[in-house]
Formats: C-alpha cells, structure tokens, sequence
C-alpha cells in the first residue's frame, strides 16, 4: 500500500520531490504499456496449440529505453546510467560533479532507491532539479520509471541527466534505460576482485569509476589489479582513479564528461 | 532478484499474445536463457509460480532451454565456449571476448487451451 496517499498499489514504484510534501505520481498511473485489445479472436477454442512467439522477454524495456534514447539524443542530452554496490559513493560523486559542470551545462538526476529521499535532497542542496524514484522493492530502475521521471523533470536541451540506479551490482546489468553510457562506480573499500565477481555489470559497462583513491594508503587494495580484472572481463572499458572527498581525478573525469558533452 | 521482473515480463508477453490467439488458458510456456543472459534458472522457476498466480498463466509448466555461451577471441581469432564474460582464450591466453551466443533471454512459444 502506498503510504503517502493509501491506495493500493502493486507495489510498483513511485516518484518524489525534495521539500514537496505532498508530491508523488505512480509510475505506470498514466502512459504505462499496460492496454486490452477489444478483438478478441475466437478461433479453435478448446483446443490444445502451441503459438510460435520468439521475442525477447525484455522487449517491452528495450523498446522503451529505445524510445528515451531518442528522445535525449533529439534534445542533445547527454544520459549516463551511474551504477555501483550500495556505498561505493555515486552520490558524493555527482555532489562534487555537478558544481564544476555548472557554469558550462544545465544538469538534471534521478537517483533512484528503495526508499528515503536523503539521496535526492543531497541533490536539491545544489539546486539542480532532482526526481527521487522509490522502487519499493524493486532492485534496480527500467526504461519506464526513467520514461516517467524525465516527464516530470523535463531537463532542458544540451544538458546532463545523472541517472543514479539503485545500489546494486547484478540486477541494474540487465535493465537499459536508454542512457548513451553506463558509468560504474566501485571503491577503494570493496574488493578488488569485483569486476570479476560480478562480470556482467562490468562487461556491460562504458566507464569504471574507482573512487575513494585518497583512502589507499589504509586500505588493502590493489588498483592496478582491479584495472585488470575489469579489463579482463570488458577490453573496451575506461577506467578513471578518483576521490570524491579530496577532488583527487576529478580533472580527468570532468574533461571525459566535457568531452561527450560538447559532442552533443 | 530481478527475476520476477523477469518472469512478470515473461507473462505480461504470453497473455496479451494469449488473448489475440482466442485462448483462455495457458499450459506451458517454452523460454530460451543464455547461459550469459544474467538470469539464475532456479530463481526464475520461483518466481514464475508466484508471477503467474491469478492470471490466464497459473499452473502453466515452464519449458527452459538453456543455452551455452560462445565467444570469439579479439586477439587470434579463437572460437570457444565461455560460462562467464571472465573468458580466456585457450587458444592465446589473452582475455579479449567477444560474445557471439549465450545471453538470449526469449519466449520461444507457449501452448494454449
């Protein structure tokens, strides 16, 4: 049951806005791909046949998130899916992101959680337009929630939308959003062994961020064999080392953002 | 768990096409999962009884064709079967796969009554 308005819900996930009260839209109330057909056909009822299908389960997601591509790349919106394990600090990355990138490029987000808004309220202390998605129990966002909180955050031609996806390092792998990267954010503190012990979020990923670098010194954790794993696991990928506390990378994070950006 | 995402995703497909084929009840629905498709089997089997309760679906025998993965190398050129994306060539040793097979995650058919 929805515990703002009462109704009862399935459950599904729901949208909310820093510092308005009372502000919160269902995903899928409206301009969901939930319809009936009305013709229906009656043939051969009562009898046993096998109906030859041979389309993708996530078909209804990717078409979706096909949809939001094109509606971003239209607007030249630049779209990054920032995924990572609870903690790894995709939130004090955008924190320290989104001033620098301020005076070039307006920047919207969408942080998405199981609860709370403290994500979406560190992000309205910077007075950039931020959407909260609570997905409930949901473990990861899909190309419908995107669809509808970009409805409600309507963020402007050539701009940066941060999508921060629910902190987890398996079920948001399989999800697109119709983001143009996915940018994954791992720590210092975590084990290096990551990008092998969940291969599919790294093989699917654009860009590594290793944050929390300012941390090395205490911490047992080899950088360079983490490059490795994860360059084992998707040759393609980037990798940039940061500190999201000291700024420590931030140059070169901020010039491959520059980068994209102006080749909106 | 991401699986019932999975299986709803997987019913919502059956029954619209259920309806447009005029049956009422569905007895089995045959599905194809990659080996690399990022989707555990016995997690899904779970979460499809409860997914398909109250719906046309309910009771319907899941059919899963597993699927192995194969991947070619981006060094040598070595065609190989890969379990994981963390593949290395037998050929050359290097780890520089490109997946061909394996992470199909489809509804092939289902049966109607």
């Amino acid at each position: 049951m929805c515990d703002t308005c009462g109704c009862s819900g399935d459950g599904g996930a729901v949208l909310r806005k820093p510092g308005v009260k009372d502000y919160h839209v269902h995903v899928g109330d409206d301009g969901g791909h939930h319809h009936h057909h009305d013709h229906d056909h009656h043939h051969h009822h009562g009898e046993v046949r096998k109906v030859q299908v041979e389309q993708d389960v996530l078909l209804q997601n990717n078409l979706l998130a096909e949809r939001n591509r094109g509606w971003f790349e239209a607007r030249r919106i630049l779209a990054l899916n920032f995924l990572s394990s609870p903690g790894s600090g995709k939130t004090s990355i955008l924190e320290k992101t989104i001033p620098m990138l301020l005076e070039r490029y307006p920047v919207t987000v969408i942080e998405g959680d199981q609860q709370t808004t403290n994500d979406a309220d560190r992000i309205d202390a910077l007075g950039v337009p931020v959407i909260q998605v609570n997905t409930g129990t949901g473990c990861h966002l899909d190309a419908q929630m995107v669809q509808r909180a970009v409805r409600e955050l309507d963020p402007p031609e050539r701009s940066l939308l941060c999508i921060e996806n629910v902190g987890n390092l398996v079920c948001p792998a399989l999800f697109d959003l119709g983001e143009a990267a996915k940018v994954v954010v791992i720590s210092v503190t975590e084990g290096e062994d990551k990008p092998i012990k969940y291969p599919s979020m790294f093989h699917h990923a654009d860009i590594v961020l290793l944050n929390k670098t300012d941390l090395l010194p205490y911490v047992d954790f080899d950088a360079a064999k983490c490059r490795e794993y994860a360059l084992q696991v998707n040759h393609h990928l980037e990798w940039i080392e940061v500190s999201a506390k000291t700024g420590e990378g931030f140059d070169q994070w901020i010039a491959w953002l520059t980068l994209k950006l102006a080749a909106l | 768990m991401h699986e019932m995402s999975i299986a709803l995703s997987v019913i919502e497909a059956v029954t619209e096409r259920a309806r447009q084929e005029g049956g009422s009840r569905i007895t089995a629905i045959d599905l194809v999962v990659g080996r690399l498709a990022g989707v555990q089997i016995e997690s899904l089997r779970f979460c499809f009884d409860a997914a398909t309760r109250d719906t046309p679906a309910e009771g319907a025998e899941l059919v899963i064709e597993e699927r192995e993965g194969r991947g070619r190398c981006e060094s040598c050129g070595e065609r190989f079967p890969v379990s994981s994306f963390y593949a290395k060539c037998p050929s050359c040793a290097q780890f520089r796969v490109k997946i061909e097979s394996g992470e199909e995650l489809s509804v092939r058919s289902f049966t109607i009554d």
